[in-house]
């Protein structure tokens, strides 16, 4: 308060210093880059063997309590592709005692918000909650998590929502842009190129999520991810209370086959008629996250597409005003996983758009310039602390410190990393990953007016592709 | 970490007694130009947020150029006398920084999100566009930019399901004179007639250190920082008053009844109301209201029409309450075969109710419960559109006071249930919306049609 009532004074007062005339013939010199310096997690295992990962922060009396577990939407059995997602959707809809709306009104009127949901390869339950409702909010918790009560009444009102949300994709270029581009990329034949469908959707039972549950809610294929105003003294007995039951057991086996790259440049367009724009999405095969080029990779993405100053957007948008913004990322699986660069252009200038993403990826290869390379370094070292800033943030780099089974320290020693790498291992990064005549080339927008234009380019073999091509028959409901 | 210290404890030691407190400390002080400027330390992280409010949005565009103050926030990254096109923004990144801008009808707002030694980078720019943006424009930045501006448009509306219906429904809501009654991102037309002459003018009139606010947040020294700001902004001339809009209050004078046809799959369903400008005297209520009826599970639309019924996919509910007027807004997507007439009277059903019989203490405690924890999770970020670098300039733009947090806050939890439905029947009245119907392509059968 003090602080407060001091800086009242300043309220409406006119300053009266003369300030010295700044020089303005160039950026000013800047100091010492500050790094952050994150604390180690603090581990701990519950009695019945649920490990604890704990990072404290006490700015905000708010507190982050995640289950991750480790399975996710590319587990999905053959047939029932979705349902991890609709289990871990279905998860709040009724447990224990409570019924879905009973359960609902109790976490809202703590102020709490406890949300689940599926990611390609793992799921999570969200608890967020206010410290002096801790308690309340991690027995509600672990009620959704232990005692799911899958209701079929309920599962049949969530498959209605979804068969709808499904139908409703028909309308969604960049989602028929990105289910198509998976599609093509990794074939039917790989879980990676599986999705919900009409025919999946359709086929979830209770005995199917029962089975999600009781096979992927196993203490060796999960943790819990803390983040906030607490400590180990203050939650380790509500943990200890509330998870106790929690099974223990191995992490079930998981059939994660490593891809095959794409062969040779494929191109498919997908009319949709009338569209204003047309969705651009170029990839193939890139690195997995624990490849040793990881950084120089970063690096790479951030000079081509992951910045706003990336070669990417400076030529459609900038350079050329084709697109309101273009951009490229590298999906870091655990294995091969996807590069892609994407944008929306102006229908009319699909075809010339298109050409230069081609430029773009040629001239990628070659070395790059020095002021480009440092700003490209720079960037994404030391903005690397904002991944860290809120009780959620932290959570998130817990969690992938899990998944990609990274040291403690990692995050610490990241930005010297970044710095340290060099031209030439950027452009052997460019030279192995992005490669011009070995990509998949995915375009949504209305054919009548864009073929012509990309025929031009003499591209490659051009496949003509409908929106039920991709999403299948439209659900009848 | 002193001062985070002492906040949390203080907030954790009221908590317990069930009236928290929510304070972000700051100070303030204005420039010889008369630039405002406020001050927030928070050494959570390395890094600090620089946030710059110009009291301009599309409100006080003329007429003929709609859409301009966004084209001109665009125009604002491309360089001005001392940074030439292109360097504003490879001198951020390469310093670690991300930056971004947008636009309302109120206000355009920018901010740079920074490591915390490159704060007089984020000085330097941001005072040489203020002072001498003009040195450095040409024709051709203008041309890029709406060129940029018009795939935005593209992008954000035409590509966009449902999107085109929210280009037309300012006019529908607003009297023509007002400065709400067309888009913020404007005409294609008007984009294409914006000229290099337009952009000096409103840079003259509309860009001087009297009509924004300086916000810092984050790891800095307060007193170096209020130097280095002395320095940056000394030399940037105070320009003419600004004379802002005072338009007369709008009201809808009868319902209007509107079908359009979209690509689409389900029809939709859209009401749209008036309502009190923000933190004005109602408005909380309205905000409240917008949960009771729209926000999870439980909430009166939702519950009937997607959970009960099920004949809607989706329930969308909000107030976007601005300087002169707000809006409150009733979404609701059919399931297949359902016509929006049907939607219409569930709605209106429970309208109705809400009219006639106060919520519950339990359902108004529920939402008041959950805006609490929303004001302690906002304030975890100083940096960005929504972290308490932008939020302060907003309090301080609209109510005079950057720390309004916890008045704020209050306004939500002095609210009683009677207070709830009051609000209802003073501004969700059946003579006096908008009714927007939007179908798929030759389906205008399944169209809202008055009852």
């Amino acid at each position: 308060m003090k602080k407060l009532l001091i800086s009242l004074l300043f309220l409406g007062v006119i300053t009266s210093v003369h300030a010295q005339s700044p020089d303005r013939s160039g950026p000013p010199a800047l100091g010492q880059v500050k790094n952050l310096e994150l604390p180690a997690p603090v581990r701990f295992t519950l009695s019945n063997g649920l490990k604890v990962v704990l990072m404290e922060k006490h700015n905000v009396p708010m507190v982050q309590v995640n289950l991750l577990i480790q399975t996710g939407n590319y587990d999905d059995p053959v047939g029932k592709e979705g349902l991890a997602s609709f289990a871990m959707d279905a998860l709040d809809e009724g447990a224990g005692s409570y019924t879905a709306l009973q359960l609902a009104d109790e976490i809202e009127f703590l102020g709490a918000q406890i949300g689940s949901g599926s990611r390609p390869f793992s799921s999570e339950v969200n608890c967020t909650a206010p410290v002096s409702r801790l308690q309340q909010a991690l027995s509600l918790m672990s009620t959704i998590v232990l005692k799911p009560t899958f209701d079929a009444k309920e599962i049949e009102r969530l498959k209605k929502l979804r068969l709808n949300g499904l139908l409703q994709s028909y309308d969604e270029p960049n989602a028929i842009a990105q289910r198509a581009f998976n599609q093509l990329m990794f074939t039917d034949a790989s879980p990676y190129g599986r999705f919900a469908n009409d025919r999946s959707i359709r086929s979830y039972a209770r005995e199917d999520l029962m089975a999600f549950h009781k096979t992927h809610f196993i203490s060796g294929n999960s943790t819990l991810v803390i983040a906030g105003d607490v400590t180990k003294q203050t939650i380790q007995p509500l943990l200890e209370k509330y998870f106790a039951a929690y099974p223990k057991g191995n992490a079930p086996a998981k059939n994660r086959p490593v891809p095959a790259q794409i062969k040779g440049r494929q191109i498919y367009i997908i009319d949709k008629p009338g569209a204003a724009q047309s969705v651009i999405s170029i990839g193939r095969l890139g690195p997995a996250r624990n490849d040793p080029a990881y950084y120089a990779v970063n690096v790479l993405n951030t000079i081509l597409g992951g910045s706003f100053t990336s070669r990417l957007n400076s030529n459609l948008r900038e350079q050329h005003g084709y697109a309101y913004g273009a951009s490229s990322s590298f999906s870091f699986w655990n294995m091969p996983s996807p590069f892609v660069a994407s944008s929306s252009v102006q229908t009319d200038v699909t075809g010339p758009a298109l050409g230069e993403f081609f430029v773009e990826f040629n001239k990628i290869r070659q070395p790059i310039p020095a002021d480009e390379l440092t700003r490209g370094k720079n960037y994404n070292a030391l903005g690397y602390a904002r991944l860290f800033e809120t009780n959620s943030d932290l959570a998130g780099t817990l969690s992938a410190q899990i998944l990609f089974q990274l040291p403690d320290g990692y995050y610490n020693g990241y930005v010297g990393k970044v710095l340290a790498v060099t031209g030439d291992e950027v452009k052997a990064a460019a030279n192995q990953f992005i490669v011009p005549d070995n990509l998949l080339v995915v375009i949504v927008g209305d054919r009548a007016k864009i073929e012509a234009g990309i025929r031009q380019l003499n591209l490659g073999t051009i496949s003509l592709l409908s929106i039920e091509d991709v999403l299948g028959k439209k659900p009848v409901l | 970490m002193k001062q985070l210290i002492t906040l949390s404890v203080f907030c954790l030691a009221v908590l317990s007694a069930g009236a928290q407190k929510i304070k972000v400390p700051y100070e303030q002080f204005t420039l010889p130009n008369g630039l405002n400027v406020i001050l927030h330390q928070d050494k959570t992280i390395p890094r600090i947020s620089v946030n710059v409010w110009y009291f301009v949005g599309s409100g006080n565009e003329k007429p003929g150029r709609t859409g301009f103050a966004h084209l001109f926030e665009h125009i604002l990254f491309e360089g001005s006398k001392n940074v030439p096109e292109g360097k504003f923004d490879e001198w951020l990144e390469a310093a670690g920084a991300n930056n971004n801008g947008s636009t309302t009808e109120d206000r355009t707002n920018y901010y740079e999100d920074l490591p915390s030694n490159a704060l007089d980078l984020a000085l330097f720019l941001e005072s040489d566009r203020m002072g001498f943006l003009l040195a450095s424009l040409t024709d051709s930045t203008v041309d890029g930019q709406r060129d940029v501006v018009k795939n935005e448009r593209r992008q954000s509306y035409e590509n966009r399901p449902y999107g085109k219906a929210n280009l037309e429904l300012p006019a529908l809501l607003y009297p023509a004179n007002h400065p709400y009654s067309w888009p913020v991102i404007g005409s294609m037309s008007d984009l294409t007639a914006a000229s290099r002459q337009d952009v000096a003018d409103f840079f003259t009139q509309y860009y001087t250190p009297g009509n924004a606010s300086l916000c810092i947040a984050g790891d800095i020294d307060l007193a170096q920082a209020r130097k280095a700001i002395e320095k940056w902004f000394s030399d940037v001339p105070a320009g003419k008053p600004v004379v802002p809009p005072s338009p007369v209050t709008a009201v809808l004078k009868e319902e209007k009844r509107v079908v359009m046809e979209d690509k689409v799959q389900l029809p939709r369903l859209q009401m749209i109301w008036l309502s009190p400008a923000n933190f004005h005297p109602g408005s909380a209520e309205m905000d409240l209201l917008s949960s009771i009826l729209g926000g999870g599970k439980n909430s009166r639309l939702y519950k009937r029409l997607v959970y009960d019924l099920q004949i809607a996919q989706n329930v969308s509910c909000f107030q976007n309450s601005s300087k002169f007027s707000g809006e409150f807004y009733i979404a609701v997507t059919a399931r297949p075969g359902i016509g929006l007439s049907q939607l219409e009277k569930v709605v209106q059903e429970e309208i109705d109710r809400i009219k006639n019989e106060n919520p519950s203490d339990r359902e108004l405690t529920r939402v008041v419960n959950q805006s609490e924890s929303r004001f302690l999770t906002q304030i975890e970020r100083s940096g960005g559109f929504s972290g308490k670098a932008n939020q302060l300039n907003e309090y301080f733009f609209y109510t005079g006071n950057p720390d309004y947090f916890n008045e704020d806050l209050q306004r939500f939890k002095s609210v009683d249930p009677a207070d709830i439905s009051a609000a209802a029947r003073k501004y969700l009245r059946s003579d006096a919306r908008i009714v927007m119907s939007i179908v798929p392509e030759g389906k205008k059968d399944l169209a809202a049609t008055k009852n």
